[in-house]
């Protein structure tokens, strides 16, 4: 009886384990798609090739793409997760090493279900959540654009993820939990500008993957929307509401700083921003503007509190009240005067090379200070090709006391938030963050 | 009142906390290698060496450098026992107006202290911060490889 | 320093006194009044202007050219040195300095080794002469068996007699001779060698080498607040707040000119922005629009001056036709080191030491500003950062002197910061280029139909009315009329003529003297523009032929050191017609004669254009340049791969950006220059030397040849070809499409 019992029951574990089984590859499994030889350049028109070009660059699809001086959309560059590191791949029309094979099919495919070509499931890294919500046609452009840039011979490294994330099959499940596979969305109530960038933030543009933050599993919080994220080591500011910005943002403020990579009333765009912005130079005025519009909506008018401390921090900008509100030292005061005045202001001083006065600064009003840490440390460049230095990186000048004292200054003088916590720990973070970070690149850099 | 060391010998300067180091050495200290470019940290004339690494001297408060190191030109050697550096930067007539040379020195210097023998890709990355207008770019490099090959020890 | 404070004896004391020796001199039947004297020995025939030997033989050569990083006092050392027969060590050189050298202008247009170079040759030839003649009395023997050997006239038994014990008083105080007793070119020993930049050595030890170094003792620091665009007025300040600020002395205020002087210099630049806050300007709308910006510059006021019309009745018929404009901005020197100078008024007497290019013109400016006779201003050059042409250093200068002299007694030191020299600046004038050319059934150029329009390419020498101080003080002064410039040697339309042979030419020079944007002379002033037009359109046209670009050029060139230096670089480049090359990487060639009286100059180049975002990689430069008889090759190599990388920043990055009211380029990031990463991989200057000839001169040789040859490479990588300046990415990246 009891064999019987147990062998029932275990009959049915096997064909429970067996519907399992099923189920999972159900789940997991993807076919391969057959390789066509696409004879490069021929079969586009130009004109869906240009709006390919205008698409990919929304897309930012080279900033990961591209490996630091790599050759561009040869892949390599190495992408940090919470689970480990993972290598973009080579899309370059190389048939044997990027997407030169690949058939509008499989392109979609991977574009809407984030499946490879050969059936793999494609980590998260490529922000498939969102390009699912891409029109076909503009899917269609995309790869046109791709199918015509020069073929390179590369071969990302391996990734490196920890147990379980290592195990590819396990994305089919995150994908049943959090891949929502629907249009960008769409509201009569609104005019056609906000409708083109919901289209384009929700979904090419991604901007949710940075901005949004994200649960244990890596995936957004859709119910923390744009409420601030994380990405190569720098916070990406909340864009709805909970916007640190000193000067609340609006559609007009946005486009300039898309489109020009600066606002004097928000500043630079830094870090990962810059390739963003680098990229949309070349994105028609429309659509920029339509980003705009759609991403200011996100935060709403605001209230009566922020527009008042809104003008406080413009009339302390435009010097009517210059003086620095306090500060935590007189060191730090003086560390303030010799090395950040010079280009900051002080009071009664005109700066002869005026940077964005700091009463304006988003990075010093985040609630963690690792972005003014590598703003301080490393300096900024312009946003665009050239990379010049705009301000000095002072990793070199500053201890890490000195630098944490000067951030607690700039903090307590410029601003009426809170004092940072523990800005060393920030200070150590960020340090951490960089050298695996630089590991990975020298990971990729190895032939 | 800021107490520091300058190549290798103890100083104390009267300069306003705030001075950048630049001025201190230049006005007070009397130094001439290190030059005004920019004030900005974008030309990389200042260059000097703090505890041995590259800082743009126009935008470091001479309070940061209580009690550390403070490495110019002046300390590489001298006209009679010229440094490596300066011995190859002659050989190779690596200036024209040799304004920013100074600077160009300086940030070598902390590159060869830990690369014995850098490639010219490393050399221009490392000098990528300093500019030049006369263009002799060329020849920094050759001249720094130069110096390189001197402090392994080695001949022209 | 002390010694700059020393007075010479006046050379024009001395002068009077041998004035008995001139006159029978002057009285010589071999000085016809239309044979001229060597190089500027024209202007300043006596000897003792150009050298001196003291008693104790030591010999003093002046020059009135400055030292301003081209390795002029190199050079002219080497000249004297071999002429003299001494070694270069022996021989101390006086640079530009109103009390003590001759008045050669300015240091510019790639003149000093003719102008400066020929004359001291000559003079320390013709001193060895009379050295020789004198030597032949105190040994009692003929001069055939005497030879001047380091620094002593030695007779065949070996005795010798030392310059100095041969030179009385007067002995130089003679003028110059038409003839001169040169070493022949074979037996130089000296000049054609690579003698070592005498000034490189304090520069990399930290030595004082440039009047920023410059410390005298009570010395205070001097920072001007200038107005906040060309047009605009200061409307109120109140100085209090900035006089109460530590270690102030004096807050200068006359007109639109606002000053401050401190003890210390960063007090100085702190009380200086505390000023600019204080100071409330009225801003007018001065400038055009930049984006319409070469329409605008031909609907300017001026004149059109015709520079060639040639027509042949003989020539084979048209049979294409090409037509294209070249567009130029304006662009800036952009010296690494703020201008800087010094002065001190003290008995009656205004020195002032500073890197401007020309000492005489100088004085002559600060002078009638300060309304002092010349005689009562001393102007003494010291090297500063390279100039390029007329940067901020005249007025720098300027700044010095007025404060200096409005605190007698005080030496003041003034240095602009970044942002004044990049806003104030004297910029090369922005060009528009348009030519028309037409091909035979042959291939060959039937004609030519070239016009530049430009503003002027020089204000100076302007006196007080071209400084910053003289137009923004209550009572100004007006500005000279603008100068177009002559021909052979020209301004903006330096280098208009082709050296090619088409026998229908017909050139003009639409000057425009707006000035609407402050401009002066950079370095090759209209040549650069031009060459890069001539040059693009001749790849156009050999394009059109269906020629090799170089292979083009021969076929049109007739002048043989012209055809030497293109085939030298051809080869040294590896130059092959149709060349296959990877996918983006382009070869480009130009030549030119600079200001068709000075060095050949032939550029090639190899570069990548990277296709997704329009940037290009310069790979390789190879030069071959022929500056007349070789002084210093490696001086010369410096000079022409100096000029090709600044050139390639020119061509790939740089232009002046503004709006209605004001400069946006007012600092590095917002005027780039190549850095690093940028530069070529490698540059190969060949050295072509003609031993005997006349020196040609070689700073401003390669700056155009570099920027046509890069465009050339780019339109081959590429497929396309570009017109307007610079060729930055983001025109490259348009051009190329997707």
């Amino acid at each position: 009886m009891r064999r019987r019992r147990r062998s029932r029951r275990s009959g049915v574990g096997w064909v429970l384990l067996a519907a399992a089984a099923i189920a999972a590859a159900w789940v997991v499994w993807r076919p391969s798609i057959r390789t066509e030889a696409v004879s490069r350049g021929v079969p586009f028109e130009a004109e869906l090739v240009q709006r390919g070009a205008e698409l990919a660059a929304i897309g930012n699809c080279n900033a990961c793409h591209t490996r630091e001086g790599g050759p561009a959309y040869a892949g390599g560059r190495p992408i940090a997760t919470p689970f480990g590191t993972v290598f973009s791949t080579n899309i370059t029309p190389d048939a044997e090493t990027g997407i030169g094979g690949w058939t509008p099919a499989a392109f979609t495919r991977a574009m809407r279900e984030g499946v490879s070509r050969d059936g793999r499931h494609l980590y998260p890294a490529f922000p498939y959540d969102h390009m699912t919500r891409m029109r076909q046609p503009d899917i269609d452009a995309v790869y046109a654009f791709i199918m015509t840039r020069q073929p390179v011979v590369a071969t990302p490294p391996d990734n490196d993820l920890t147990f379980p994330f290592n195990l590819r099959g396990l994305i089919a499940f995150w994908k049943l939990l959090f891949l929502e596979r629907a249009a960008a969305p769409a509201n009569a109530q609104q005019n056609a500008e906000w409708n083109r960038g919901a289209y384009l933030v929700e979904g090419l543009g991604h901007c949710g993957a940075c901005h949004t933050p994200r649960n244990a599993l890596g995936a957004e919080k859709r119910d923390r929307a744009y409420a601030g994220g994380e990405t190569e080591g720098w916070v990406a500011p909340a864009l709805n509401a909970e916007s640190p910005a000193a000067v609340p943002w609006d559609a007009e403020r946005l486009y300039r700083y898309l489109r020009h990579g600066f606002d004097d009333r928000h500043g630079l765009a830094a870090g990962p921003m810059a390739p963003v912005v680098r990229n949309l130079a070349s994105v028609p005025d429309g659509d920029v503007r339509a980003i705009s519009v759609y991403v200011a909506a996100m935060a709403g008018q605001p209230n009566a509190a922020r527009s008042q401390a809104a003008s406080q921090a413009l009339a302390r900008a435009s010097g009517a009240n210059a003086a620095p509100r306090g500060t935590t030292s007189t060191v730090a005061a003086s560390l303030y005067a010799g090395a950040c005045a010079q280009c900051h202001g002080e009071s009664g001083r005109a700066p002869s090379n005026p940077a964005l006065h700091l009463a304006l600064s988003s990075s010093l009003r985040l609630p963690v200070p690792d972005n003014a840490v590598r703003i301080v440390r490393d300096g900024v460049h312009s946003p665009d090709l050239g990379g010049e230095p705009l301000m000095p990186g002072f990793a070199n000048a500053l201890s890490d006391a000195q630098l944490a004292a000067l951030l607690a200054h700039l903090r307590t003088a410029f601003t009426e938030q809170p004092a940072w916590g523990d800005i060393n720990q920030s200070i150590r973070r960020v340090r951490e963050h960089d050298a695996s970070a630089l590991r990975a690149r020298q990971k990729a850099s190895q032939p | 009142m800021t107490e520091f060391r300058l190549n290798g010998q103890s100083k104390r300067v009267e300069s306003e906390p705030d001075t950048p180091l630049l001025y201190v050495l230049r006005d007070e200290l009397q130094l001439n290698g290190a030059k005004y470019g920019c004030g900005l940290g974008q030309c990389g004339a200042c260059t000097v060496l703090l505890d041995g690494k590259p800082v743009f001297s126009c935008v470091v408060p001479v309070s940061v450098i209580e009690n550390r190191e403070v490495s110019t030109i002046e300390g590489l050697g001298t006209a009679a026992q010229p440094g490596p550096l300066q011995r190859a930067f002659i050989e190779e007539q690596a200036a024209q107006c040799g304004y920013c040379i100074p600077g160009m020195m300086m940030r070598a210097q902390a590159l060869l202290a830990t690369t014995r023998d850098p490639t010219a890709e490393q050399i221009r990355r490392q000098l990528q911060p300093n500019l030049c207008r006369c263009g002799t770019q060329n020849r920094i490099v050759k001249a720094v490889q130069r110096a390189a090959r001197y402090m392994k020890g080695g001949a022209a | 320093m002390s010694a700059l404070f020393k007075t010479p004896v006046s050379r024009r004391a001395v002068l009077r006194g041998g004035s008995a020796l001139i006159v029978s001199f002057s009285l010589a039947p071999a000085l016809l009044a239309q044979e001229r004297l060597p190089g500027a020995l024209q202007n300043t025939p006596q000897l003792d202007a150009w050298l001196r030997i003291a008693a104790d033989g030591s010999i003093t050569v002046f020059t009135g050219k400055c030292e301003l990083g081209q390795g002029i006092k190199t050079a002219l050392v080497q000249v004297a040195a071999e002429q003299l027969c001494v070694e270069p060590k022996a021989v101390n050189l006086v640079t530009a300095d109103t009390a003590q050298t001759p008045a050669e202008g300015y240091t510019a247009g790639s003149l000093s080794m003719q102008d400066s170079g020929t004359a001291i040759m000559h003079a320390c030839a013709q001193a060895r002469g009379i050295l020789l003649a004198r030597g032949a009395e105190r040994h009692v023997l003929p001069v055939s068996l005497l030879k001047a050997e380091n620094g002593a006239i030695v007779a065949p038994d070996g005795k010798r007699i030392g310059y100095g014990e041969l030179v009385a008083d007067t002995t130089l105080k003679v003028r110059a001779q038409l003839q001169s007793p040169l070493i022949p070119p074979a037996e130089h020993k000296i000049v054609g060698q690579s003698l070592p930049r005498v000034d490189i050595p304090a520069k990399v030890m930290g030595q004082p080498a440039y009047v920023h170094d410059l410390r005298l003792p009570g010395m205070v620091h001097g920072r001007v607040v200038r107005p906040l665009g060309y047009g605009a007025t200061l409307v109120l300040v109140d100085t209090s707040v900035v006089e109460k600020l530590p270690g102030v002395r004096k807050v200068v205020r006359d007109g639109n000119f606002l000053a401050v002087t401190a003890d210390r210099e960063f007090r100085a630049i702190k009380a200086m922005e505390t000023l600019a806050a204080a100071a409330r300007w009225d801003e007018r709308d001065t400038l055009p629009d930049q984006a319409n910006l070469y329409a605008w510059l031909k609907q300017q006021a001026g004149r059109t001056i015709p520079i060639r019309d040639e027509k042949s009745a003989t020539s084979a018929p048209a049979v294409k036709q090409l037509e294209a404009e070249y567009l130029r901005p304006y662009q800036m020197h952009a010296s690494i080191g703020p201008s800087c100078g010094v002065a001190l008024y003290k008995d009656d007497l205004l020195t002032v030491w500073s890197h401007a290019q020309g000492m005489f013109p100088l004085r002559q400016a600060i002078s009638q500003l300060l309304k002092l006779p010349p005689e009562k201003v001393r102007c003494i050059h010291m090297e500063g950062a390279g100039c390029y042409g007329h940067n901020g250093a005249d007025d720098a200068a300027v700044d010095a002197a007025y404060l200096a002299f409005s605190d007698p007694g005080t030496p003041v030191r003034v240095q602009w910061m970044r942002h004044q020299e990049h806003q104030w600046e004297p910029y090369g004038s922005a060009m528009a280029m348009g030519v028309r050319g037409s091909l035979d059934a042959s291939g060959r150029i039937v004609e030519w139909d070239y016009a530049v329009w430009t503003d002027t390419h020089s204000t100076r020498p302007g006196g007080a009315g071209s400084t910053l101080v003289g137009q923004h003080i209550a009572t100004p002064f007006t500005p000279p009329p603008a100068n177009p410039g002559a021909q052979p040697a020209g301004a903006g339309d330096r280098n208009i003529v082709p050296l090619y042979r088409v026998p229908n030419m017909r050139l003009l020079y639409h000057f425009r003297p707006h000035q609407t944007l402050r401009v002066s002379a950079l370095r090759g002033l209209g040549a650069y523009a031009n060459v890069f037009a001539i040059e693009s359109f001749m790849d156009e046209l050999a394009a059109a032929a269906g020629a090799d670009p170089v292979e083009f050029r021969l076929r049109h060139m007739e002048e043989a050191r012209a055809v030497a230096v293109i085939q030298r670089t051809a080869a040294a480049f590896g130059w092959q017609a149709d060349a296959r090359l990877p996918k983006g990487r382009g070869r480009g060639f130009a030549f030119s004669r600079y200001k068709n009286l000075g060095a050949y100059c032939a550029v090639a180049v190899e570069l990548d254009v990277e296709h997704e975002t329009g940037r290009v990689r310069l790979r390789r430069a190879v030069s071959a340049c022929d500056s007349g008889q070789t002084v210093n090759p490696d001086g010369i190599r410096n000079q022409i791969e100096g000029g090709i990388i600044q050139a390639a920043s020119w061509t790939l990055n740089e232009q002046v950006n503004f709006d209605k009211r004001r400069i946006a380029s007012r600092d590095w990031s917002r005027y780039p220059i190549l850095r690093f990463a940028d530069m070529f991989d490698s540059i190969q200057v060949e050295v072509i030397d003609r031993p005997g000839a006349p020196f040609l001169g070689t700073g401003e040789a390669s700056q155009g040849p570099t920027g046509a040859a890069i465009a050339n490479a780019i339109a081959q990588a590429t497929g396309k070809r570009l017109r307007e300046l610079p060729l930055n990415p983001a025109r490259v990246k348009a051009a190329i499409g997707v």
